[in-house]
């Protein structure tokens, strides 16, 4: 214990079984409902796993990425090409494997530049990838879609999901006590000082991209037996890039359980909205990206900690008072 | 001979047409405080920056105890034992004092982690006379003791020379008089420095040496009373007496 950074504290012991039971009740979920309610619960898990994944790169270095969909279509089609072949859980393993791999390459290569330029790279990125999936699945299968057919049900997705996100959650806890989370926390602080007491700053950014690209392949993976038929422009929608990224910001990323905050009042939201004006979905998230942006830049969890910092500050003041 | 601790052999910087360093050379010994010293806009600051890696010589070479360090990325170099500060303080707001001192220990020249990097922190924090503040937010401390952090960051990398780059300017009398006792006491504990500054006593009462530069080029090196009193710098600084 005494090696390591912060030894595990109370709080962190109190929060990790708090965390160990929520996961365990969210688990018997699909004992309860087999329909509507499993659907739309495997929906709030996988943007869970993916915001937070996103987060856990986004988050201290303020990069937006949009390359979701890249990653999460490689993962897909790692599955759709190959379960006829080969055991689903090794197929999940090339999900992350190919997408960490082209995290990385994205990194050397963008990673340098900063801000907007590495924001509109991802966007092309996904849009590049999924150009050649199209391009390649013509020309090499004749075929415009792939067939996954498995005996994975909802339900399955379902567990696979939430395994998925427990495990970000743990690697996310692990990478903010290690000497790579404490140098992306300088980095994000100020690259020039992170520079000059030593850290690699391409290297840490790189590494953690990976990191965060691998489970958002998995994610795509684990999702390729639901949607049946696989086709380009589904498995690499620029949408699930864009409600990653207003799903984050809308709970905040500063927190490892922000994005969290987010994800479950948004994907009910945009349930209700695709379900009741299926044509005006975009006019939606339009709106609510603009809201997010203008009103809590910091996200829910920002505004929740700054209404914290003033009750204390609020309730000291009033403790100097009462005791002049 | 012993290799000096760190030699700058012909350094030289330009940004397009401008030449900030003009082939620059000297030694700095083992255990020397070295003064680089000039009027404003005569590359000192320019010079360190080559020597830390935030620039890269266009020309030159720059060793350190005998080996080539000019050309390496900065977090090379500060692995290879360079630590500095900055002109304009440069704390990391958002982590409190202990953790921007650890900042210094755990990725550079020292890779401490866990309970040796803290302990460290405290004790160098405790050095610099912040001893107690260790949990302070550094956003909320004054002027002074933020630079008291960045120097507890640039020690706890135990480096082989430390660059401090106008370290003592804007600070008031008293925390001058501080300030001054501060580096004495490092200077005293055998430490190699490079102190970049403007303030004159700091100048005469801490350095072994000094270098004088003015508009990119050496014009003086040596002791320091004789240096200051050398024509060619009183002219850098005060102009010629037919100007005036």
């Amino acid at each position: 214990m005494s090696t390591l950074p912060f030894g595990l504290t109370q709080k962190e012991l109190r929060l990790g079984i708090a965390g160990a039971i929520i996961a365990g009740l969210a688990a018997l979920l699909p004992l309860f409902d087999q329909a509507y309610y499993l659907s739309l619960s495997v929906n709030i898990m996988l943007y869970a796993a993916l915001c937070t994944a996103w987060s856990l790169f986004s988050g201290p270095t303020h990069y937006i990425s949009l390359a979701t969909a890249a990653f999460f279509g490689l993962g897909t089609y790692a599955v759709a090409l190959w379960i006829d072949y080969l055991p689903f859980p090794l197929l999940v393993g090339l999900g992350a494997v190919v997408s960490a791999i082209l995290a990385g390459l994205v990194g050397a290569a963008t990673l340098r530049l900063s801000g907007v330029y590495f924001v509109i790279f991802t966007l092309g990125l996904a849009e590049l990838v999924r150009q050649l999936m199209t391009w390649g699945q013509a020309k090499f299968t004749g075929k415009v879609g792939l067939y996954v057919f498995t005996d994975i049900r909802e339900m399955h997705i379902y567990w696979m999901l939430l395994a998925l996100t427990v495990a970000v959650f743990i690697t996310g806890w692990a990478v903010n006590r290690s000497r790579l989370g404490f140098a992306m926390q300088i980095i994000g602080n100020d690259e020039t000082v992170a520079r000059h007491v030593g850290i690699d700053t391409a290297r840490a950014k790189i590494i953690l991209f990976m990191i965060s690209g691998a489970f958002i392949g998995i994610a795509g993976a684990i999702c390729a037996p639901r949607y049946g038929y696989i086709q380009p422009p589904s498995a690499f929608n620029p949408m699930i890039s864009f409600l990653v990224v207003i799903m984050a910001l809308l709970g905040g990323t500063k927190r490892l359980w922000g994005p969290l905050v987010g994800v479950i009042p948004f994907t009910i939201l945009m349930d209700f909205v695709t379900s009741r004006f299926p044509n005006h979905t975009s006019i939606v998230i339009g709106l609510a990206f603009l809201a997010i942006v203008y009103f809590i830049p910091n996200g829910v969890t920002g505004v929740l900690e700054q209404a914290r910092a003033k009750l204390i500050g609020w309730r000291s003041a009033r403790q100097a008072e009462v005791r002049p | 001979m012993t290799i000096p601790a760190l030699s700058v052999r012909s350094a030289r910087k330009s940004f397009g047409g401008l030449i900030a360093v003009n082939d620059v050379s000297f030694d700095v010994r083992q255990g020397e405080l070295l003064g680089l010293i000039g009027p404003n806009g005569s590359g000192k600051t320019t010079m360190l920056n080559l020597i830390s890696g935030a620039l890269k010589p266009t020309a030159g070479e720059i060793l350190l105890g005998g080996e080539t360090i000019s050309g390496l990325a900065a977090h090379r170099i500060s692995r290879k034992g360079i630590a500095r500060t900055f002109q304009l303080v440069r704390v990391l707001p958002s982590l409190d004092a202990a953790q921007n001192v650890m900042a210094g220990a755990v990725f550079g020249h020292q890779t401490l982690w866990g309970d040796e990097a803290r302990q460290l922190a405290h004790r160098l924090l405790d050095r610099v006379g912040l001893g107690g503040r260790e949990h302070m937010p550094v956003s909320s401390m004054t002027y002074i003791d933020q630079k008291r952090v960045e120097l507890a960051r640039a020690l706890a990398a135990n480096p082989r020379v430390l660059l401090l780059d106008e370290w003592l300017a804007g600070l008031n009398p008293s925390e001058l008089k501080i300030g001054i006792t501060l580096i004495d006491e490092l200077r005293h504990e055998g430490r190699t420095i490079i102190m970049v500054e403007h303030v004159m006593d700091a100048i005469r009462t801490l350095c072994d040496r000094c270098v004088v530069m003015s508009s990119g080029v050496r014009i003086a090196e040596g002791g320091v009373a004789e240096t200051l009193s050398d024509p060619e710098v009183v002219r850098a600084y005060l102009g010629d007496d037919d100007d005036a």
